[in-house]
């Protein structure tokens, strides 16, 4: 099978990569930029694991060839803490404890902050069923909710300060 | 920049810290073993099965196609393994592959070793495999009609129930069937073996139980448990669903490097995944009970009837719990308590938190609300007057119950919930209210704690303290996101009076604590959390008895506390003191070996007092249903939960919560759907449906129950909490009941679990014949 050459943006940084043709973008991520922060929960769209944005959409990345990714841009869980400095979402999430096996953590993450950044007040409702889409098998749900509102709380509160 | 460090904080047991883990979970690097970088040459595995048969001899298996693909370095079958072809945890009736039958559909036949998962996953659906297929015998109907079981079945009695409930001034007679559970850890199945020198192997596995991990692994290659290392450090989920089912996968793994040198993958696809391993036993009950007018049970008649699939496993103590726990926290004067352990020809069920409890008990809260419905009382008054009390204080199976606290504990919530007035609001709703139906329910947990197999409650630590003040712990505990190892390093960090940070878990491995149990039996905190805790007072005693000698005190007037070792006027850094150690030749390293006290149980004669303490809780749910459509939402929870004196409040609750929402899938929508040939129909997220954040009320309010601390000498006296709270969402399944049963009062809602809408459908047309 030929590979198919591919340039995109991973995170702000140029990511050039080769692929097969049937590869999806979750395996190119994991297997060929050594990005294991989306997880595969379920390969078929089901649970979140895999949740990276896409030219700021909201994607399964296990529903994705890697080789749609061209020219596009890539936000990973990777990407969210500016150097040393947590996403208020991340720092949100340790505080309120909302994960305890940690696989489903990164799909909430990023699936949140796709969530604030179409809409950065939403309703407790709008992120059950926002989030709908995650699947967590240990924490019940209700800190990750509390986590991801506090979050947006807070970044509203800095961008009234900024 | 700011240079001055930050202050070490002194979070030891008892106070809320995060998940030791938590800054990596954020960071997306905590490291799960399909995160870890592959070895150069990693070979990746896909088992195959017979797509069209559950049970059969195996007439033809031409591997031939499958061989040819691309990128296939060879397949596994039965006649490479070199040792034993068994992954049972101990009745030798689980093969790693099909040799010459399959008895349910998906057992492995072959794995493929190809150079990527993609090639071995493809390849292994071009065998071409023909079964002489038979009948295969899938329900319990079924089974009971073969007569077959897998284990002998086994009761408890006391008394003549029989004659007890025909004397008795009331009866029922009812039965209803109890649904299975997949477990849905996120992070599937999954094995990584690393050859080394001299045929030994390094396994990654993500288990609960790395110690049968090594030994199956050895005894399918024929070599000796010294030469395999099982090394789990994390595990994206367990449930129960790692404790005996890892083992197949790790023995793949193993035999794929045994037969080409690569180290080799093998994680399983979520719908093989789904239909290759075990879940939570499903049952019919079939049962009577007598009682007085004022709700009082006089006798009991149950039968437990399970399905445990083909095989063994671990069905003995899973449905021996379901007898422990069929009690629930209520005396039952005279009883016979009959367990049956069906064989069918289905993937054999295993643990799954809880252990078979939750079905004893949800057979136990049903009567409740049935001897309710018989009498026209409140469900919660025929709880209260059943529950155990001073004089009717002993269980089925001989131990007294001696540290209950469910009275308390109820009445408590039954404050705070606001269930009476609740209730009645409710009964004014349901009058006026056509289409909606609401219910609430109040309903209590007393669950046993300790292996009932008394070999497995025992744990062993190994910590280290190094010259420069900072500590490594191991035990043979796995961390499964249940926050053990947070928990044990702050047991440890207490003993030393030192900061957390400067205890280190290391991820735990059978070649620094050996023989260990599996982390199940929501024991995990308090025998490891022991273990570690000998471990550093045995160290600690030496550096006291080093720092009195250099003080010129008594070893008894050292405290450590803060970083710092004092008496009277002196003091030391931890650090020096333990470098001081070193150089006086001291050993600043210890095992630590805990084994439960005062525990002991006589299978045969069905008598003892097999658990060390109960934990209790209890919770109130409130539903509303459509008896349109047969929709179901939870309005609002209240929990409180009894955990002793919590080593960690921030993930006891955390515990609570999650533990309460799995209940609750596995009693509404989460539905398992075998069809007559035995196939599993339900075998990925997109038919099995485990809750989601917006299934989840808004209104969850969880507490811990104020304690003075568990009435046993547990560590720090403390309480498991890994199991218990699954059963505290038995109150949304007798919510929905009350819900249906507003439909006609006086009788007893035909309700199975789980409570699917299709399933509360059809209990409210059954409600109006
Ligand atoms: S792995 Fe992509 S949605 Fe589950
Ligand atoms: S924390 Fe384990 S699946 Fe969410």
């Amino acid at each position: 099978m030929s590979k198919i050459t591919v340039s995109a943006t991973v995170n702000g940084d140029a990511a050039d990569f080769v692929c097969d043709a049937t590869e999806t973008l979750l395996d190119v991520l994991r297997d060929r930029l050594g990005l294991t922060g989306a997880k595969e929960g379920c390969g078929t769209g089901d649970c979140g694991a895999c949740s990276v944005i896409l030219n700021d959409r909201l994607v399964c990345a296990c529903l994705v060839l890697g080789a749609e990714a061209q020219g596009a841009k890539i936000e990973t869980v990777e990407g969210l803490a500016n150097g040393e400095t947590l996403h208020p979402l991340q720092r949100k999430f340790i505080e309120h404890a909302a994960l305890q096996c940690g696989v489903c953590t990164p799909g909430f993450l990023v699936a949140a902050k796709s969530l604030i950044d179409h809409n950065p007040d939403p309703t407790e409702e709008q992120v059950r069923y926002w989030l709908a889409g995650n699947l967590c098998r240990c924490t019940g749900y209700d800190k990750i909710v509390r986590a991801v509102l506090d979050a947006a709380a807070e970044m509203r509160e800095a961008n009234h300060a900024a | 920049m700011d240079a001055t460090p930050k202050p070490k904080k002194f979070i030891g047991a008892g106070h809320s810290t995060s998940h030791d883990s938590a800054a990596r979970h954020v960071a997306g690097s905590a490291t799960y073993i399909d995160d870890i970088r592959e070895p150069e040459g990693t070979v990746h595995l896909a088992p195959g099965y017979a797509a069209k048969a559950a049970c059969g001899r195996i007439a033809k298996c031409d591997l031939q196609a499958v061989r040819n693909y691309p990128g296939v370095v060879t397949v596994l079958t039965a006649a490479d393994i070199p040792g034993v072809n068994d992954c049972s945890p101990g009745a030798g009736d689980d093969p790693v592959l099909a040799q010459t039958h399959i008895t349910f559909h998906g057992q492995p036949i072959f794995c493929v070793v190809a150079e990527t998962r993609l090639a071995a996953r493809r390849a292994a659906r071009l065998a071409i495999i023909e079964i002489e297929a038979e009948k295969p015998n899938v329900t319990v109907e079924d089974a009971l009609a073969a007569n077959k079981d897998v284990l002998p079945s086994y009761q408890f009695k006391r008394g003549d129930a029989a004659k007890a409930i025909a004397d008795a001034p009331h009866q029922i007679t009812d039965s209803f069937r109890i649904g299975g559970q997949e477990h849905f850890y996120l992070e599937g199945q999954i094995a990584l073996a690393i050859p080394r020198e001299n045929g030994e192997m390094l396994i990654h596995s993500s288990t609960q139980h790395p110690s049968e991990v090594q030994h199956v692994v050895a005894h399918m290659l024929g070599v000796a448990d010294a030469a395999i290392t099982c090394e789990c450090r994390r595990m994206g989920g367990g449930f129960g669903g790692k404790e005996s089912q890892a083992g197949q996968w790790a023995a793949l793994a193993a035999l794929a490097t045994y037969k080409t040198g690569r180290a080799a993958k093998l994680r399983l696809d979520r719908d093989d995944d789904m239909i290759m391993t075990g879940k939570r036993h499903d049952f019919r009950v079939d049962w009577q009970a007598g009682f007085d007018a004022s709700g009082r049970i006089q006798a009991v008649d149950t039968q437990l009837l399970s399905r445990c699939g083909v095989s063994a496993d671990l069905s003995q103590g899973v449905n021996d719990r379901t007898m422990f726990h069929s009690d629930n926290g209520y005396f039952y004067p005279e009883l016979s308590i009959f367990s049956r352990r069906l064989h069918t020809n289905t993937v054999s069920n295993t643990a799954f938190r809880g252990f078979g409890g939750p079905q004893g008990m949800v057979f136990a809260e049903r009567m409740m609300e049935a001897i309710a419905i018989q009498t026209g009382l409140d469900p919660l008054d025929v709880r209260k007057r059943n529950y155990y009390t001073k004089g009717r204080d002993v269980t089925p199976y001989g131990q007294k119950v001696v540290d209950n606290i469910l009275p308390e504990i109820t009445a408590e919530l039954e404050r705070t919930s606001d269930y009476r007035k609740r209730a009645k609001a409710i009964k004014t709703f349901n009058d006026q209210s056509p289409i909606l139906k609401k219910g609430i329910a109040l309903t209590p947990v007393k669950f046993g704690i300790s292996f009932t197999l008394a070999s497995l409650n025992q744990a062993g630590a190994l910590v280290h303290v190094y010259t420069d003040g900072s500590v490594q712990v191991n035990h043979g505990g796995t961390e499964m996101g249940q926050g053990l190892y947070t928990k044990v390093a702050q047991i440890v960090a207490s003993e030393f009076g030192i900061p957390l940070e400067d205890v280190r878990i290391t991820a735990t491995t059978t070649d620094k604590v050996p023989n260990t149990s599996p982390t199940a039996a929501s024991a995990g905190a308090d025998l490891n959390g022991m273990a570690a805790s000998r471990a550093a007072i045995t160290i600690r005693d030496r550096l006291g008895e080093h720092a009195a000698k250099l003080w010129d005190v008594l070893p008894k007037q050292i405290r450590f506390e803060e970083g710092q070792v004092k008496a009277a006027r002196k003091s030391m850094s931890f650090a020096a003191l333990a470098k001081s150690a070193q150089l006086a030749r001291i050993q600043l390293s210890a095992t630590g070996f805990y084994a439960t006290p005062d525990i002991h149980w006589d299978r045969a004669k069905a008598h003892g007092s097999p658990f060390f303490y109960f934990a209790y809780g209890a919770a109130c749910s409130q539903v509303t249903i459509d008896t349109l459509t047969g929709e179901m939402t939870v309005d609002r929870v209240d929990i409180l939960h009894d955990v002793g004196k919590s080593l960690n409040p921030a993930i006891d609750l955390g515990q609570i919560e999650g533990g309460f929402v799995q209940g609750m899938g596995w009693l509404t929508t989460e539905e398992l759907v075998y069809d007559a040939q035995g196939k599993l129909r339900t075998h990925a997220p997109s038919t099995y449906k485990i809750p989601c954040a917006s299934d989840v009320p808004s209104d969850f309010r969880t507490k811990l129950w104020k304690s003075d601390g568990n009435k046993s000498p547990t560590i720090f006296r403390s309480k498991a909490v890994g199991e218990p709270p699954v059963m505290l969402a038995i109150s949304v399944y007798c919510a929905i009941l009350r819900a249906v049963g507003s439909l006609n009062p006086a009788k007893l809602p035909p309700l199975d679990a789980p409570a699917t809408p299709e399933m509360i459908l059809r209990a409210c047309r059954a409600m109006e014949s």
